[in-house]
This record gives structure tokens, sequence and C-alpha cells, in this order.
């Protein structure tokens, strides 16, 4: 009884477990059960049940509804996909010119919007894809098709790598110094000598219009957000839903709005990369302190003044971070964006897979990667940089980096016209390198992909076979075997432990309409194999950060390949776990824990780093071993943010569970891809997005409510 | 203010942009041709390009998904398919056709055939192979047996999206579901991962696997299931006991393209590739290493004779 006092918690917790294991082994496995592998609506079947709601008939096997509840909401994809194609299709449809055929043609309103829409982006893309590679389509669209090809010096001739080059060294160098000029020398040379420039190029060219708008509209929301409590409120769950939303299911309905093409990959990498820019500006407007406001009203701002001048600046660092997360964001899209018709290297990349050509997909993957890092890099100098605004320079200090790049593109026009002399039978290497004629290490890495396979196969196989029939195969048994019920229940009698009768609500809200949906078996599949993602990748980066966090040299080092890891395309390693396991469930989990480790590290570093020195002093006079320090002082404070890395581990965890249906999964994700093809795909896809996203966002309250619980009883909010 | 002034301008240039002059010889605007993610069709996309630019049109290229791509084509993004394979685009293809907007645009000489097959060096493994008959045999199938098949032989198909459920109803129909199970793989990749690890391995395995394909060079063989008759899958309220069709291999076309680029439009009516020379495009890319592009150039630098005609 003593213990019970001390510690309710553990009491109700038990109670909770108790009633689940008790629900679970009351609850007996139907006979007529069985893993649904085909989604009941594409047979017919006279064992199907069948209910009709809003003028939509959905089948659906019946079971006992404690063992699985019925999908009353089966109706819901099938509704939202037949108002999209009636908005597309149908509503409102209007007279157009169509200057081909000259003559009008029928067009409903919302189609020939969006395919405006997609016109200005497709203009601005193709605005600077031909500023860095050359084209026609700039000048047409000034003029005509029929204009351009009678006056064919009006092409647009596109820049010389060496003059990119050139000026990405000297911007670096004017943002940052020596360093970051260095280093943005080296990722353009790589990119060039390797043969990558035209699909960099390409990739580059959209990725600069998807990030400034990006920046741009969640910056404008965020602020609107902090200004108004009713559009923060409208926000919210929106957000917290995109940030959890596997990008691959936007894909769909975005590809059915907006069509396919480098345009619709801009509008599907603003739609995920926008959120998490609306979250940290309003985090850092909110943090900005009243004093500071107060101090700007005093001195007569008016409220344009306030927030451009005040608020914005004194955000700055939040608004950065976000900045980061939003060039992250895009070029982590630039593979998924190739699934709808984005040029570059991610499709290069994709065909190279296709053809089992890791080293090909791997030169593409680490170009993705390094122009990522630099853009991040700066972008970030770009923000932190102070303007000089007292010093006396001469005009040449003034303006001495215009004229370094003034210098650099007459040398560069120079090279490339000297170069057409030399290479005429070739290639103008001086000009451009062309696809896949520059150095490759592909056979390099291929031979290194054999040399695994062929030494350690054999272990391998053993391992495999063993996690899968021991480890893996009851793990999934498990989670089919829960009843409905008890799951709902452990659910939300967690939430109610955790953070009383509202988060028991919310979780509530949220699993009841997984369950209601008809793709719980899915789900519990999904959850089965994030759970053990989970677990393995917080293990090993709890333990990888906790070891490097010790050195100063061992963190930095961490952290970058932390970043290189994020941006790196996961879908390049896909293919050589695939060969090595198989396509088994294994192949997909280890492509999950590479990529869920990153935000586990990362945090578990950050959380040490947060620790005040002033504790680590104190604990050192007070005569504790560094070992003693680490466990009784700096976990415990560390750990609530720790905790919101496992949460950042779960939303990655499932991304690539989701993704792993590239591999073969039978989860959510599969259908997800096959919406993609469906159809009744838009719907589909979107719904089957919002229940993963559901799940990340149980997980999401849970975590979080503890960790405000917990940092206040430690005092550390 | 500068972010208006673009827009503006943009919209400007969207308005300018649709005024121009109709002739009665192909219009200047480019002819949009997709690409997926295999060998011959990207290098076949490249190869009909070609032959448009020679014959004075734009043309440009986007990488477009399978099955979304009739959908595309009917709203007018993309202007052609050159391959539409009849097991698995068929259905995407008839739909987009019967909702209009997009035209029918002839067969390629090749036919295809899509089914459930295995490299050559497994027929050791499974004694009567092709015909299906042999599957029955549980010693057969014990030598197909993975870690996660529940003891069962595994039979690996490709991705859902390709034809759903077509493979498990039909090793259901056929009384193979005790012995066999179906998995479906998430992508093509994925399938020659299995196909090339199961070489080194030199195990046993059957997947789901079409011809023409650069996999014809190094050996593969279907399994001779009971022939194809109309209306014999379940979708079509069959039984299901049946193999795939000799299917066609056609071309499609936005319903507009003929107006806008008659002679273009005409040029691709004739054009027909037969098994050979799609094989052939393959295996410039797959097997000789070249970039799509270039297998491109050389193909219809060495064949001038066999498209030239089509241009006439």
């Amino acid at each position: 009884m003593e213990l019970l006092k001390k510690y309710p918690k553990l009491f109700q917790w038990f109670f909770l477990l108790i009633v689940f294991f008790a629900l679970c082994f009351a609850i007996d496995v139907p006979e007529t059960y069985k893993f649904i592998r085909v989604q009941a609506e594409f047979i017919k079947d006279p064992n199907q049940s069948t209910y009709t709601l809003f003028g939509k008939e959905v089948r659906y096997y019946a079971f006992d509804v404690l063992w699985r509840l019925p999908p009353l909401l089966g109706w819901l994809p099938i509704w939202v996909n037949d108002s999209l194609f009636f908005l597309l299709n149908e509503w409102m449809p209007m007279e157009f010119w169509n200057e081909d055929l000259q003559e009008y043609k029928t067009r409903p309103l919302v189609l020939q919007i969006t395919r405006n829409i997609t016109a200005l982006m497709t203009f601005l893309i193709e605005l600077i894809r031909e500023i860095l590679l050359g084209g026609v389509k700039t000048v047409v669209a000034f003029t005509s098709w029929d204009w351009i090809d009678k006056n064919p010096w009006a092409e647009m001739p596109g820049l010389p790598w060496t003059i990119v080059a050139a000026g990405a060294v000297i911007l670096g160098y004017k943002l940052s110094g020596k360093g970051l000029a260095i280093f943005a020398g080296l990722v353009m040379v790589y990119i060039s000598v390797f043969g990558q420039w035209k699909p960099s190029m390409q990739t580059l060219s959209f990725i600069l219009v998807a990030a400034p708008l990006s920046f741009i509209f969640g910056l404008t929301l965020g602020v609107m957000a902090y200004k108004s409590k009713r559009v923060e409120k409208a926000l919210y769950p929106i957000l917290l839903t995109m940030q959890t939303m596997p990008q691959y299911a936007v894909l769909v309905p975005a590809m059915v709005l907006f069509g396919i093409g480098d345009h619709a990959a801009v509008i599907i990498t603003m739609v995920v990369a926008i959120p998490p820019m609306i979250l940290l500006t309003l985090l850092g407007l909110r943090a900005v302190s009243p004093e500071v406001i107060e101090a700007g009203k005093m001195s007569g701002c008016n409220n344009w003044q306030l927030m451009t001048k005040v608020l914005i600046p004194t955000a700055r660092r939040d608004i950065l971070i976000g900045v980061n997360q939003v060039i992250m964001v895009c070029f982590s899209m630039a593979v998924i964006a190739a699934f709808i018709g984005a040029k570059g290297l991610g499709w290069n990349l994709l065909l190279a897979l296709n053809q089992l050509n890791i080293g090909l997909a791997l030169e593409a993957g680490l170009c993705i990667s390094m122009i990522a890092i630099l853009l991040d890099k700066m972008s970030l100098a770009w923000a932190n940089k102070q303007e000089d605004y007292f010093g006396n320079l001469t005009f040449f200090q003034r303006y001495k980096n215009t004229l370094f790049f003034a210098v650099a593109v007459l040398i560069g026009i120079i090279l490339s016209y000297v170069g057409s002399f030399y290479l005429k039978d070739g290639y103008n290497y001086l000009y451009e390198v062309p696809h896949n004629k520059g150095i490759s290490t592909a056979a390099f890495w291929n031979k290194g992909v054999d040399w695994i396979w062929d030494t350690f196969f054999q272990t391998l196989k053993i391992f495999n076979t063993w996690l899968i029939t021991e480890v893996l195969q009851p793990m999934r048994a498990l989670y089919l075997r829960m009843p409905a019920v008890a799951t709902v229940v452990l659910v939300v009698g967690a939430g109610y432990i955790i953070g009383g009768i509202r988060s028991a609500l919310v979780t509530a809200g949220l699993v009841l309409f997984i369950a209601l949906s008809p793709w719980w078996d899915r789900a519990l599949v999904t959850t089965y194999m994030a759970t053990f993602g989970v677990i393995a990748s917080c293990t090993i980066g709890l333990t990888v950060g906790t070891l490097c966090q010790q050195n100063k040299y061992t963190t930095k080092f961490m952290l970058a390949v932390c970043d290189i890891f994020q941006t790196f395309p996961s879908f390049v390693y896909l293919i050589p776990v695939m060969m090595l396991f198989g396509v088994t469930d294994t192949s997909v989990l280890i492509a999950v824990i590479v990529y869920a480790t990153i935000p586990a590290t990362r945090y578990t570093i950050e959380g040490l780093r947060s620790v005040p020195a002033g504790l680590h002093d104190a604990a050192s006079m007070s005569g504790v071993t560094k070992f003693q320090r680490l466990i009784n002082i700096e976990f415990p404070i560390a750990f609530p943010h720790m905790m919101l890395g496992v949460n950042q581990t779960i939303v990655f965890a499932l991304f690539m569970v989701i993704i792993g249906a590239f591999i073969g999964t039978e989860d959510l994700g599969q259908y997800i891809l096959k919406a993609l093809s469906d159809k009744a795909g838009g719907g589909k896809g979107l719904i089957l997005g919002i229940c993963v996203a559901f799940i990340a966002l149980i997980f999401d309250n849970l975590i979080r409510t503890w960790v405000q619980k917990r940092k206040k009883h430690l005092g550390i909010d | 203010m500068r972010k208006l002034i673009s827009l503006l301008s943009a919209i400007v240039i969207s308005f300018l942009s649709f005024t121009g002059i109709a002739l009665s010889a192909d219009s200047k605007k480019p002819i949009v041709i997709p690409t997926h993610n295999w060998s011959s069709q990207v290098v076949m996309a490249y190869v009909i390009g070609g032959i448009f630019k020679e014959m004075g049109n734009n043309v440009e290229y986007v990488p477009a998904d399978t099955q979304a791509v009739y959908e595309s084509i009917r709203i007018g993004d993309v202007t052609i398919s050159h391959e539409v394979w009849e097991s698995a685009f068929g259905k995407s293809f008839t739909t987009a056709l019967d909702k209009g907007g997009l035209l029918d645009w002839g067969d390629h000489e090749a036919r295809t055939l899509e089914d459930m097959g295995y490299p050559n060096w497994v027929a050791k493994l499974c004694p009567g192979l092709p015909d299906w008959n042999a599957l029955k045999n549980k010693d057969c199938a014990k030598n197909f047996v993975t870690p996660d098949s529940g003891g069962k032989g595994r039979m690996l198909e490709g991705p859902q999206t390709w034809h759903g459920d077509l493979i498990p109803q039909r090793i259901e129909a056929l009384g193979l579901g005790d012995l066999w199970t179906v998995k479906f793989a998430g992508s093509a990749d994925a399938l020659w991962a299995e196909l090339k690890a199961a070489k080194k391995e030199g195990r046993g395995t059957i997947i789901f696997n079409w011809t023409p394909n650069f996999t014809d060079g190094a050996g593969f063989t279907f399994i001779d299931f009971p022939p194809y008759t109309a209306g014999c899958r379940p979708e079509d309220g069959g039984d299901g006991k049946c193999g795939s069709p000799d299917g066609y291999l056609k071309k499609a076309v936005n319903a507009d393209f003929p107006k806008t680029h008659p002679k273009a439009a005409a040029m691709f009516k004739k054009l027909s590739f037969s098994t050979g020379q799609i094989g052939a495009m393959a295996s410039l890319v797959d097997l000789d290493g070249m970039t799509h592009e270039d297998a491109a150039k050389k193909w219809l630098k060495d064949n001038k004779k066999v498209w030239k005609k089509w241009t006439k």
C-alpha cells in the first residue's frame, strides 16, 4: 500500500495493462477471420456485408464488433474522391479559347484555374532552368513557338558551368568567408566532374522556386497565426496532420489537381515544406519577450515596422531553423517528386535503380545531399550576416565581389569559347560536362556491393531467417491478434493516465478514426513495423549520441553525418538492402532504422548539450564520476528533450515504413502506392495518409503532454 | 512589390502565349512524350522524339506514372503514349478512352506477354515446368519456400498497382493455394533485385515478368497456365483459371493531337516496332551501358531505313 501511495501512476498503468490483456484473452479470434490481403471492395463475395451511406456502397467483412469495428467511415475516401472528380471535371464548365485549335473549348473552371497556376510555376522554373542550362521556353513565353522557330538566334545559351561554380564560390566567400567558399567550390566541381551538371541544375531550378515560395508563404501564415487566435486555431490541426503525413500520400491528390511535371513537383514540395515553416515562425514570435515589443512600441513603430523591424529580427533564430527545415524538406522531396514528373537528379536516380546500378544512383544521391547542405549553409550565413552601414569603403571594396564575378563571367565565356575550338569532335568540357560523360565511380560502388554480397551473404541469410521467424512474424501476429476494443482501451487509457481527460478524448478520436476506416488491419501492420523500427533506432541513437557527445569533434562529425543522411535519398539503399535481405520485412526495417536513427541521435546530442554547464561543475565538485554524472544528472535533465527526439523518430520511422512499400509490404503504404494508379486514388491516398498521420499524432500527443508535465516537474520550462 | 510585378508579368505572359496563328502545318508547340522507369520505354521515347524533331516538331519529355499517364493524356498535360501494355495498363487505357479526350492510335507489330515465369536455371528445381501442373508437386513448392512464406512456396508478383489481385486469385482458383503463396513486390526494381539475388545464390524463384524485356537475353521462361479466353478473369465474371492473354502494345494520343500536329500524328499512326527492335533498344542501355539519349541516337542512325518510311 505504501508503494501505491508513493507511485499512484504505477498502479494506474498496472490496472490498464490488466484490463488490456483481459480483453485480449476474453475475445477470441473469429473463425472466419483471416488477414485481408485484398481490399474488400475489389472482390464480390457473398460473405461480405454492405451498407449504403451518402449514395456510396461500402462492402466489408463483418466480425464481432469487439474484434474489429465495421468500417463506418468506408464511404469517406469514395466521397472525397468523387467530390474531387466533380470539382475538376464537371463543376462550372466554361468556354475557353483554345489557340491551337482556333476554337472555343469547354473546360471546368477549377481545371482551368489549376492549369493557370501551374503555367505560372512552369514559367518560373523554366526561367531559372534556362539561365542555368539554356533553352527556348522563356523566350517562347513572350513570343510563340512559331516565332522561335524562325528566329533560332534567340535561344538562351545557358551559363557555362565554370561561371556558375565561380559565382557559387564568390557568393560563399561573401556570405561567410573562406570555409564556405571552398566548400561551394568543391561541391560545384564534384557535380560537374561527375557529369551530373544538367540533372543537378534541373533539380536546383525547381527547388529555387519551391524553397523561397515556401519560405514566404510559411512566414506570412506564421505571422497571421501569431496575430489572430482564430487563424491559429484553424491552422493548428491541419499543420500537425501535415507534419506527420507521409509525403508520399500528398502525391496523389496533387497529381489529380495539378497534373504531372515540374510545376506539380513545386506544389507538392511546398505543401510539405510550409507547415514546419509556419510552426517555427509561430514558435519564434511567441518567444519574443513583451519588453522587446514594448520598447518597439515606445519608439513609435507602426504595426508593419513592429513586425519587420522588431519581431521578426528578434525571432530570427527559430525562423532560421525554419529555413533550414524548408531546404531539407525540399531536397528530401527531390526523389519523391520525380514520381509526378520532376526532372533532374531524382528521376535519374530512379532510372539508375531500375537498372540496379547502385553506384550511379549513389552518385546522384550524393549530389542531392551536397547541394542541400551547401544551400542550407548559404542561407544560414545570409540570414546571420550583419549589414555594415558605417564602413567607409572605396568603390573597389564595396563592389569587389561583383567585379570578381564579372571577371569570372568573362573568363568562363572565353574558356568555353576556346573549348569549342579544341574539343570540337568530343564534348566541350569547359562549357558543360555532359551527363554520364564525366568520371564515374559507379563501377567501384557496384563492385563494393558485390563484395559485401559475396562475403557476408551466408551470415546475413542466417540472421535474416532467424529475425523473420523468431521475432518479426510472431510480433506481427501479436499485433494482429489484438481485438480492436482492447487496442482502443489501451490507447485511450494511456491518454488518460498521461494527460487527463483531454488527452484521452483526443487520442480516442484519432484511434477511432483509424478503427472505423476500412484499413485497421493494415494500420496494425504499419504500427508493428514502426514499433520495431523505433525501438531499434532509439537504442542505437541514444548510444551513439551519448558516446559522441563526450567529445567536441565527434559531436560535430556526428551532426554532419546526420545532415547527410537526412537529405540522402533513402531509395538508394533500399536496393542493396533488398538484394541482401530479399523482399521481406527485414529489408524495410533496415531502411527504417537507418533513417529513423537520425533524429534519435540528433536530439540526444542536443539534449545532453542543453544541460547547463553550471550543473556539470556543481556535480563534479560534489565528487561524482563522469559516469555517475551522466546517469544521475545529465540524463534526467536532458530526458524531456530526448523524448521529443523519440517523437521525431516515430514520424521518421513511419515515413520510411510507408516508402518501404517499394520493397513490398502489406501495410497502409502499399495502399498509398496503389492509390497512385487507382481510378479512385485521390480520395484513398488522402485518407490513407491521414490514417498514418493519426498513428503518429497519437504518440505525438502522449509524448508531448508527458514532456510538458515532466519539464514543469523539473523546473526547466 | 517585386513579387507582385513578377506575378502580373506572368499573367500577361500566360495570355500572350495563347495568341498564335494556326497553320495547316504542325503547330510548333512541343509534343509532350512521357517517360516511364524502364529502359525500352525511355529509349523509344527518345527515338520517337528524335523522329518528330527530324520532321521539324518541338518535343518535350516528362517523367510520368505508368497508370496516371492516361488521365494526363486525356486532360492534355501529355500528348502521346507509345507503350500501352494490354495486361498491365489496358484497364487504365480503356477507362480514359471511355471518358473521352484520348484516342486509340493503333498497335505496334510487337505482341506482349506478361505473366509469372522463372529464369531458366530454375527449371531443374521443378521438373515438368513450364507446364503449370508441375506446380502441384509438393517437392517443387518446397524449393521456393522463404522465411516469411509460412512453409509455402513463394511467387513474387509485381506491385499491386499493376494488376491488383489477379495472380493470388488465379493461384486460389487453380487449387494451388495450399502449396503456394503470392507476395507483392513494391516495384520493378524489387523484381530485378530478386532475380539478381536468386541467380547469385542459385536458388529457385518465380517472379512476374514480361516480354519484350531485357531479361529475354539471359533466358526467361513463362509458365504455361491454362490459355486465356475472353471473360475468364474474375473481374470479367470468369473463374480465374487462366493465364495472361497474348496482348497488344498500343499507341495512344490526346484527341487534339491530330488537329494540332497533323503530320506528326500521321507518322505516329504508321509507326510500329517489332519485338526485336524494342529488345535491341533496351539492350543498348541495359547491356551496353549507354545513356538513354545516346542509345536513341545510335538506334536512329543505324535504322534510318526503318523509320524514314513512316515520315512520308
